[in-house]
C-alpha cells in the first residue's frame, strides 16, 4: 500500500495507521502523541494532538476527508495522502489542542518530578504558544495516595487514560478508572482503594506527565542530573530487563525500558521497579541510548553524543554576530583578563 | 396530517386493547405475515424518513449499511435518551402512547433481522420506562413478542433500559458503551455500529420517532409517506415548541409549512405572548444556532423559510441554522441573549464526557467566559476569543458534541455581537436585575 505523508512516499503494510507509517519515516513527520500507546490496546483518539490533514481518501476514491482525522487510529489506505506538518489548519488546531491541555494544567514543572520527559512539556514546547489567553482560575484537585508506591496528582493529568487501559490490561480487578465528567473528571481507584497488584507500577511509566509519579523516587532528582543504564535481572514475574537511573552510584529509580517514542518496551513488575534499588540487584548491560532530543542527553552523561541541529548552531552564530556588534563604548575599559581565566 | 398522534389524546390507548381498537399492530401482522424483510426495508427507502434524532440521516440508507454476517447476531436499539434542552417530543410519545413505538420496535426489527432489541430511556423518565416495560408486557401476553410471534416464526425480544443520567449517553456509540455497562463515552469511528455496535455485533440506533413512523410507512407504503412533506423532507415531525408562545407544547407538523405559520398560527404556538414581540428562535434544540427574527422567518433570498431540513439550514451557518431534533424555542425581546447562551454553554460544560480535549477543557472555558461577561467582568477580547476556542472544539472532537457545544456559542455571536459589546461596555447596566440589551430604535413592545 502506498501513502504519502507531507510529499514523502512509502509502502505500508495493510491496516498500518497513519501515525505507524509517519513514525516509519522519522520524528520530523511523526505527529505528536499524548494519549495513543502502541504497546496499549484501544488507546489513541482521544486527546486529539495528532489531528492530520488527509487530502485525498484513496487511490479509489479521491476526495479530501471533510475533517481533520486522528492519525494514530486512523488506518491508512492505498494512495492516501495525508498533510503533517505543511498543512497550516493542521498547525494551527494543535496549537488549540496545547492551549486546552495547558489550560487546566498548574504548569508547575519546577516542582514536578516528570519535568524532563515529560511529553506534554515537549508538546507544548514544540507546537504551543507562550501566551496565555486565560484569566479563569484553574480546577484544583488534592493529590492522593495510589498505595505506597504510587502519587496521583489530578491536578497534572491531562486524562489521556493510558493508565487506565494499562491497569486494565496489565492487571487483575478493575479498580482503576476514570469519575465523573467533563473537564471535572478525574482519575481514580474504586472508592480510594489501594492499587495492590504486581504489575500497578506501570501506570507510572505510561503516564504523559506528571500526573502518576514514583513515591520512591519523587523530589529525590531532576532527571537531567540522573544517568540511566540497561540492566536486567533473573525475575519469575516479568522480563526483567529494565533501565536504572544512578545518581553517581546510587540506585534512584527503575523504569521499564522505552523506545525512542517514549513508549515501554517490556512492562516490569513491582519487585523490580520499586524494591531491587542496589547495583547488585542487576548485570548492567551499558548505557542507555537516549533517542529522543532530551534534556537527559544534556547532561554530562551522553553530551558528545548529541549534535547540535541546524537552528541551535544558527542561534549561536547570530548571537555572536550581534554580540560583537555591540556597542561597548559606554563601559569603562576592562584590563585584558589574566591568562589563566582565557580559555 | 398526523401519523403519530392520531390518537394520541384517546383515553387508554396505553392498553393494548384500546390501542389495537384504533388500529394498532396492524403493521406487524402486515409486515411479519404478507412482507420479507427487505420489503419493509425498501418501503422505509422509499418514503425517505430521514432520522428525527438530530442529523437528519436517512433511515432505509442507515438500515441498508448494516453488515450481515453469517452466524452474528444484529441488533437494533432504540434512542430514547432524549435529554437536548428545548427537546421533549420522544417523552411525550412514549408516555401517552407507549405502544406506538413498541410497534414501530417490532417492524423495524423484523426488517433488519434483530432477535434483540433494547430501547434506552434516560434515567430520569422513571414513569416512562414503568409505563414502557408495562406496554411490553401487554405485547408479550398478546404474543406480539417473543418466541413465534403471531404464528410467523419470528422470535423477538424487548428490553427497556434505563440510562444513568447524561446527556453523552445519546450519542449512539456512548449510548451502546453505556448499554453495555461501561461509563458512556464516545467510541471513535469507524468502525460505526451498523459493522461493530453492541457488543461488537452489526447494530442499529434510531430514533423514537423514527422508529415509530415506521409502522405507518409499512401499512400506507412508504409512497403515501413520501407524499407529505417538501422534496426530500418528507413526512410528519413532532416539535417540541417551548418559550416565549402562547401555546407551548408537542405538535406533529407536515415538513414544509411556513416558520411563520408555525409560530403565528393558533393551530400551533398561537404567537408570541401578549405585547411581546418575536426576538430569536433556536429552531432544533439547544445545539442549533441561534437566529434573529429577521432571518428565521425568511431566508437570505428572501423566502419564507419553510419547516423542512433544507430550508431551516439554507445559507449555512451564515443566514441558517438546522432542524435538529426539533426542539424549538422561541424567545421574545425580554430574552438576555448572554444570559440564554450561558445556560447552553453550562450545559455543555456540565455535559461533556471528559474524554478528548478540545471538549473537555473547551467547554468549561467557554463556559466560564460567558459567565465572566455576564458578570459584568468581561473584557474586549473575550468576544474574539470565543469564536476563537468554538473554531478549535467544533469538527476536531470524537463525537458531535462539541459542535453542539461550539454552534450556539459562535451563532450567538454572530448574529447578536452588540449585545455580547453591550455587557462588556456597560457591565453597571448588563447587571441590573432583568436588563436586556435594545438594539437603537427597538422599541419595548407593541
Amino acid at each position: 500500500m502506498k501513502v504519502t505523508i507531507d510529499n514523502i512516499t512509502l509502502e505500508v503494510e495493510p491496516g498500518t495507521t497513519i501515525m505507524q507509517a509517519a513514525r516509519m519515516i522519522g520524528p520530523e513527520i511523526a505527529p505528536p502523541a499524548m494519549c495513543y500507546y502502541e504497546p496499549l490496546k484501544g488507546t489513541g483518539g482521544k486527546c486529539r494532538g495528532c489531528l492530520v490533514k488527509v487530502t485525498a481518501g484513496s487511490e479509489k476514491d479521491p476526495r479530501p476527508m471533510p475533517k481533520l482525522v486522528p492519525s494514530c487510529i486512523t488506518t491508512v489506505q492505498d494512495g492516501m495522502i495525508v498533510e503533517n506538518t505543511i498543512n497550516e489548519q493542521v498547525l494551527e488546531t494543535r496549537k488549540g489542542i496545547v492551549e486546552f491541555l495547558l489550560l487546566n494544567h498548574p504548569l508547575d514543572c519546577p516542582v514536578c518530578d516528570q519535568a524532563g520527559e515529560c511529553h506534554l512539556q515537549d508538546f507544548s514546547f514544540e507546537h504551543g504558544v507562550s501566551a496565555t489567553r486565560t484569566v479563569e482560575d484553574r480546577n484544583t484537585f488534592d493529590p492522593v495516595d495510589l498505595g505506597p508506591y504510587i502519587k496521583l496528582n489530578m491536578n497534572r493529568c491531562i486524562l489521556c487514560y493510558r493508565c487506565v487501559y494499562a491497569a486494565d490490561q496489565l492487571t487483575e480487578g478493575r479498580v482503576h478508572g476514570v469519575m465523573h465528567r467533563g473537564d471535572h473528571a478525574e482519575i481514580s481507584t474504586y472508592i480510594e482503594k489501594a492499587i495492590d497488584n504486581d504489575f500497578s507500577g506501570n501506570v507510572i511509566d505510561v503516564c504523559p506527565v506528571g500526573a502518576l509519579t514514583d513515591r520512591t523516587y519523587r523530589f529525590k532528582s531532576r532527571v537531567w542530573f540522573s544517568k540511566p543504564e540497561d540492566a536486567h535481572c533473573d525475575c519469575d514475574k516479568c522480563s526483567g530487563n529494565v533501565t536504572l537511573w544512578y545518581r553517581g552510584d546510587e540506585v534512584i529509580r527503575v523504569t521499564g525500558r522505552k523506545n525512542e517514542w517514549g513508549e515501554v518496551k517490556e512492562f516490569i513488575c513491582n519487585t523490580c521497579r520499586f524494591e531491587r534499588k542496589k547495583t547488585s540487584d542487576w548485570v548492567i548491560e551499558g548505557p542507555t541510548k537516549i533517542a529522543r532530543h532530551s534534556v537527559i542527553s544534556a547532561n554530562k552523561y551522553g553530551a558528545n553524543l548529541i549534535q547540535p541541529s541546524f537552528p541551535i548552531k544558527q542561534a549561536a552564530l547570530e548571537y555572536k554576530l550581534i554580540d560583537d556588534d555591540r556597542d561597548r563604548s559606554f563601559l569603562p575599559a576592562r584590563k585584558s583578563l589574566p591568562s589563566s581565566e582565557k580559555k | 396530517m398526523k401519523i403519530l398522534t392520531e390518537h394520541i389524546e384517546v383515553p387508554g390507548i396505553e392498553t393494548i386493547d384500546v390501542f389495537r381498537k384504533h388500529g394498532g399492530y396492524q403493521a406487524v401482522e402486515k409486515a411479519l405475515k404478507k412482507m420479507t424483510p427487505d420489503e419493509v426495508t425498501e418501503e422505509v427507502k422509499k418514503s425517505g424518513l430521514r432520522g428525527r434524532g438530530g442529523a437528519g440521516f436517512p433511515v432505509g440508507m442507515k438500515w441498508s449499511f448494516l453488515a450481515k454476517p453469517e452466524g452474528v447476531p444484529r441488533y437494533l436499539v432504540c434512542n430514547a435518551d432524549e435529554s437536548e434542552p428545548g427537546t421533549f417530543k420522544d417523552h411525550y410519545l412514549m408516555w401517552k402512547s407507549p405502544h406506538t413505538l413498541i410497534e414501530g420496535m417490532i417492524v423495524s426489527s423484523f426488517a433488519l433481522g434483530a432477535n434483540t432489541s433494547y430501547i434506552y430511556v434516560r434515567g430520569e423518565l422513571m414513569y416512562v420506562i414503568h409505563i414502557l416495560e408495562k406496554a411490553i408486557q401487554e405485547a408479550y401476553d398478546k404474543g406480539l413478542l417473543g418466541k413465534n410471534i403471531l404464528g410467523s416464526g419470528y422470535d423477538l425480544d424487548l428490553y427497556v433500559q434505563s440510562g444513568g443520567g447524561a446527556y453523552i449517553c445519546g450519542e449512539e456509540t456512548a449510548l451502546l458503551e453505556s448499554l453495555e455497562g461501561k461509563r458512556g463515552n464516545p467510541r471513535n469511528k469507524p468502525p460505526f455500529p451498523a459493522v461493530k455496535g453492541l457488543w461488537q455485533c452489526p447494530t442499529v440506533v434510531n430514533n423514537v420517532e423514527s422508529i415509530a413512523a415506521t409502522s405507518w410507512i409499512v401499512n400506507n407504503g412508504g409512497d403515501a409517506y413520501a407524499q407529505i412533506g417538501v422534496g426530500r423532507s418528507t413526512g410528519t415531525k413532532l416539535i417540541s415548541a417551548s418559550g416565549h408562545i402562547r401555546k407551548p407544547g408537542v405538535y406533529e407538523i407536515p415538513l414544509g409549512i411556513t416558520v411563520e405559520d408555525f409560530i403565528y398560527s393558533d393551530e400551533w404556538c398561537g404567537g408570541i405572548r401578549d405585547g411581546h414581540k418575536l426576538k430569536a428562535v433556536v429552531a432544533g434544540g439547544s445545539s442549533v444556532p441561534i437566529l434573529p427574527a429577521e432571518m428565521i422567518l425568511t431566508t437570505a433570498t428572501g423566502e419564507k423559510r419553510l419547516m423542512t431540513y433544507e430550508s431551516l439550514s439554507d445559507g449555512g451557518f451564515a443566514t441558517g441554522t438546522m432542524l435538529g431534533s426539533g426542539g424549538f424555542i422561541v424567545m421574545d425581546e425580554t430574552t438576555c441573549i448572554v444570559h440564554n447562551t450561558l445556560t447552553f454553554a453550562r450545559f455543555y460544560h456540565h455535559e461533556s464526557c471528559g474524554q478528548c480535549s478540545p471538549c473537555r477543557e473547551g467547554t468549561g472555558w467557554m463556559d466560564k467566559v460567558i459567565k465572566r461577561i455576564e458578570l459584568g467582568q468581561g473584557r474586549k477580547e473575550d468576544i474574539d476569543l470565543l469564536v476563537d476556542v468554538a473554531k478549535k472544539i467544533e469538527g476536531n472532537t470524537i463525537c458531535p458534541l462539541g459542535d453542539a457545544a461550539a454552534w450556539p456559542v459562535s451563532a450567538a455571536i454572530r448574529h447578536f455581537r452588540d449585545e455580547f459589546e453591550w455587557h462588556i461596555e456597560h457591565p453597571e447596566l448588563a447587571t441590573q436585575p432583568g436588563a436586556v440589551y435594545m438594539r437603537p430604535g427597538a422599541s419595548w413592545s407593541n
